[in-house]
């Protein structure tokens, strides 16, 4: 009895445990699976290569080419990253080394905020407030101006309609500042403080120890948040796809309106007749998975290699 | 087999669930979703909810997927089945699928042009040249030939179209493949397009959505949201020459044409000479042997499915002017119901015994 | 100290008092979208609040009046359905994570588990429509809350690996000594002794979820009446709000906004939650 009680329950325990986690196991591969499988029509005529840059997508004449939402996904997440990183970082610095602690909690509060609040709310107030004031009191008056002094400008420009490229990356970029803050924050909290203490007795100002002793140990983690965050921003659907217009006609200009891999999927795929063209979406689908994949990988590389740095240091 | 199994205790519990009250599944075009969505309010009041018509309008396209990957009760589309669809339905669940009509509609040309009152003019041609992006400002001689007296602004032109496939963009294509050879063979007609030019937006509601928001916007748009949101609208000149606002009567006027018994038939661009140019019916699509459908679990929602139809296609066409839309002429109406009546269940003719009740 | 000297110093505090206002920009900039769309939120939201909101279903488009009753049922019926589909796996693969750490799948494990993790919503929308929507032969809120409770599972795992790896092993060992299996000292002494975590972390992927709208495009559908029963179409907030922000009708914006600040009050409530969890337990 005692033997069923200890030996056979741990093997049961452990048992169970190990079916649910294989769930969990299966699940990712099924999603990779599936999403495949689904594609596999388009993937396999097209070819994966032939399909990702192929710059057509026409319904009308089944062909499909994914390049216009592969291109706007990296125009989108990169400027979002780039525009969100030193903001992100300026926050971290902020809260690790010179915030009083009160501040500093208001500070951690909001960024968890930050990333909670739903990403159809960030699209609602994109939608009434920032669009129709970047068309009114940006995009206008740039246009107004580049029609009678630089028309060179214009193809660049494009149609000032307020959604478009510009909303959407300045709506993402301040949705992802998050990621790249809190992991920024905290690898600025790991570095030893035998290396900030080390940098004070040299006379060095509080910048100066920043920048010398503290950013270089910290630079992985930094960038594994900005991976993190260019992780998100690559997937971001709902906010994206209310202020980006939805246009996949290339070349894409800065005003005027583009398409991501997320925003083709939401806005088409409960309306895609074909099946080939239902294919092609989930084609996107399985594309916009290799992609987070990679991102994701590279940002736990990063982080790997950090933390192996850090420990090295002491 | 497990998850066959499971799936079916599933259902099991489902239906013990839900035996109080019928809900039918409907989604497609956003057309004519104010309408239908008063439709149901209306039909829910009138059976003290016993049934329920939950419908979503996801567009036309999503309608027609909808209605072959079987996922809801009825679809709509305000582009009939082609051929070619309604011989893979044939040969797929060994049924026909009805195209049935259920009310009329216009597609207008919407804009907003701050400082502008009056209507502006549009042929099909001016229409075709704006979506192909050779027409980019408001201020375009093409423009303001057709509309002397008119002060427009030097505003860019924005494009605004569906981003999800669309009765209303088929309906709209439609017309501007028969005005323009270019359009016909660059774009072509479809529910969902490669366009040139433009921004896109979800649904009939987005696009609406999106000219209220953009000065200098131009898009197309079912009447009734033009009308529901103020927004202006131009009128197209039809085939016989004439400058025509879309209205009930110009909608009705244009729909005055021979009509097939399937209903399947466009009505852009007809010789009708004081119809508007860009009308269209909007269908619902049934399966004629409704247990051939997978979301039809029962005789009883069959019966509901067909008793709902049967009261749009009567009571409920008084809902049809109010909002806009065309209610159907008694010809119309005639072929409609003898496409519903011949509606069977398992080979029980409830049609005809719904519809002759 | 001579001369230059002092201007270098003076030169290295001017850099210093600039870095610290350059920082102190920063930080406010990245807060500065947030902070306008939660004024935004509560000034527009608020004024379309009234009981209403939350008694009846919504109208036909174009009337005015009605409320979000059935998306604000629905959002709590498909969400908590996610969860409960999500908890077993998720506290699984963390127990396993943390618990038996040299466990031959655990690499395997660990790596899925974060790729699921780093994963666009809308991806587990399109694995649920292909899973559930499609075998099952129509959408329902438990298709959607299929969705929502997959989103769920790397999220609960790696909250629960976090959570138990804090646990001191001096438990464990005391519990062990004791002569209990390694199961029992599990779920009697270290998952207790987790719980405010465990808690935690429950409501926060409960709340991470109730904000998605881009899963239940096309599983959750939407539905305009109430709806309880989850094989059923339902609706819910995220899907509502989307939905209403693209149409062209006012009183939809307003209820837009309204359903916006409702939305946001879930999901900081469940955080307060959370928190006063962690402290409590």
């Amino acid at each position: 009895m005692r033997w069923l009680y200890t030996h056979f329950g741990d093997r049961i325990f452990a048992f169970i445990l190990l079916l649910l986690a294989t769930g969990v196991m299966a699940l990712a591969l099924l999603m990779a699976y599936e999403l495949y499988r689904g594609g596999s029509p388009v993937l396999h005529g097209f070819g994966l290569l032939g399909f990702a840059l192929d710059t057509q997508w026409d319904p009308v004449r089944g062909k499909f080419g994914a390049w216009p939402y592969i291109l706007g996904t990296l125009i989108v997440s990169l400027s979002a990253l780039f525009l969100s990183f030193f903001p992100a970082l300026a926050t971290a610095i902020f809260v690790a080394e010179y915030a009083p602690k009160w501040l500093a909690q208001i500070i951690n509060f909001l960024l968890d905020l930050m990333a909670a609040v739903p990403s159809v709310v960030y699209g609602l107030w994109g939608i009434f407030v920032l669009a129709p004031w970047l068309r009114d009191k940006v995009q206008l008056p740039l246009y107004f101006w580049a029609s009678e002094h630089a028309p060179a400008l214009l193809p660049l420009l494009g149609v000032p309609t307020g959604y478009g490229l510009m909303s959407a990356i300045l709506i993402l970029a301040s949705m992802v500042v998050p990621y790249t803050a809190a992991l920024a924050r905290d690898a600025i909290a790991l570095v030893p403080k035998e290396h900030r203490e080390a940098a004070y007795a040299l006379g060095a100002t509080h910048w100066e120890v920043l920048r010398l002793a503290i950013l270089p140990l910290a630079r992985g983690g930094i960038l594994a948040g900005a991976f993190l965050a260019l992780g998100r921003a690559v997937g971001e659907t709902m906010a994206v796809t209310m202020v980006i217009g939805n246009s996949h006609k290339l070349p894409y200009t800065i005003f005027g309106g583009a398409a991501t891999m997320p925003s083709v999927i939401a806005n088409e795929f409960t309306e895609a007749v074909e099946d080939l063209h239902l294919s092609a979406l989930i084609a996107v689908g399985f594309l916009l998975f290799l992609v987070a994949m990679l991102v994701n990988f590279t940002a736990a590389y990063v982080l790997r290699r950090q933390e192996r740095l850090v420990k090295g240091a002491l | 087999m497990r998850k066959r199994g499971f799936i079916g205790v599933l259902v099991l519990l489902g239906l013990t669930w839900a035996q109080q009250s019928v809900t039918l599944v409907g989604a497609g075009a956003t057309f004519p979703y104010p309408l239908v969505a008063k439709y149901a309010d209306a039909y829910v009041r009138l059976t003290g909810g016993k049934v329920r018509i939950n419908y979503q309008s996801i567009g036309s396209g999503g309608g027609i997927r909808q209605f072959l990957e079987q996922t809801v009760h009825f679809g709509a589309s305000d582009a009939p089945l082609d051929d070619q669809r309604m011989k893979e339905i044939r040969g797929r669940f060994k049924t026909n699928a009805l195209n049935i009509g259920y009310a009329l509609g216009a597609v207008v040309p919407t804009y907003n042009l701050p400082g502008v009152q009056e209507p502006l003019r549009f042929t099909g041609q001016v229409l075709a040249n704006i979506f192909l992006g050779k027409i980019k400002t408001w201020n375009d001689p093409a423009i303001q030939e057709l509309n002397p007296g008119v002060k427009l602004p030097p505003l860019p032109i924005t494009v605004v179209h569906r981003s999800d496939g669309s009765g209303t963009t088929y309906v709209w294509a439609d017309y501007l493949s028969k005005v323009s050879p270019e359009w016909a063979q660059k774009v072509g007609r479809g529910t969902s397009l490669a366009w040139p030019v433009g921004v896109g937006a979800k649904g009939n509601e987005g696009v609406a959505g999106v000219v209220r928001q953009t000065p200098g916007a131009l898009g197309y748009v079912e009447l009734t949201y033009a009308k529901q949101n103020g927004l202006a609208y131009g009128a197209v000149q039809n085939k016989a020459g004439r400058f025509v606002l879309a209205d009930l009567a110009s909608i009705k006027a244009a729909a005055n044409v021979p009509l097939p018994g399937d209903m399947r038939v466009s009505l852009t661009n007809t010789a009708a000479p004081e119809g508007y140019p860009i009308a269209s019916f909007t269908y619902l699509l049934l399966y004629e042997e409704l247990s051939a459908n997978k979301a039809v679990a029962s005789e009883e929602e069959a019966r509901a499915l067909v008793q709902f139809v049967n009261w749009i296609l009567t009571e409920g066409q008084r809902y049809n002017e109010s909002l806009n839309y065309g209610a159907l002429s008694p010809v119309a109406q005639q072929r409609a119901l003898a496409l519903l009546s011949r509606v069977t269940y398992k080979g029980k003719s409830i049609g005809k015994e719904i519809v002759n009740r | 100290m001579n001369r230059e000297e002092g201007i270098v110093l003076k030169r290295r505090y001017r850099v210093e008092r600039l870095m610290k206002a350059l920082v102190a920009f920063g930080t406010l900039l990245a807060f500065l979208v947030l902070l306008l769309v939660l004024v935004y939120a509560l000034v527009q939201g608020v004024g379309a609040l009234n009981p209403d909101f939350f008694l009846q279903d919504m109208r036909p488009p174009g009337e005015r009046g009605g409320g979000l009753r059935q998306a604000i049922v629905g959002t709590l019926i498909v969400d908590s359905l996610g969860l409960l589909i999500a908890l077993p796996f998720g506290l699984a693969a963390g127990i396993l994570l943390a618990e038996y750490p040299d466990h031959p799948i655990n690499p395997y494990l660990r790596l899925l588990s974060d790729t699921l993790n780093g994963m666009p919503a809308i991806l587990f929308g399109l694995l649920a429509f292909v899973l559930v929507v499609k075998p099952m032969g129509g959408f329902s809120g438990l298709s959607g809350a299929f969705a929502l409770g997959f989103l769920m599972i790397p999220i609960l795992a790696r909250s629960t690996e976090g959570v138990l790896s804090l646990v001191p092993k001096e438990i464990r060992e005391a519990g062990l000594a004791l002569g209990l299996p390694r199961w029992r000292v599990i779920l009697s002494l270290v998952l207790p002794a987790a719980r405010s975590g465990l808690i935690t972390g429950t409501l926060l992927a409960f709340a991470r979820a109730a904000g998605e709208a881009a899963p239940l495009l096309f599983t959750a559908f939407g539905n305009p009446f109430l709806e309880l029963n989850p094989f059923k179409p339902m609706d819910t907030l995220p899907l509502r709000l989307f939905n209403f922000a693209i149409s062209p009708y006012e009183d939809w914006h307003r209820q837009a906004w309204a359903a916006g600040l409702v939305l946001f009050a879930l999901i900081a409530l469940t955080s307060l939650l959370a928190r006063w969890a962690s402290r409590r337990f």
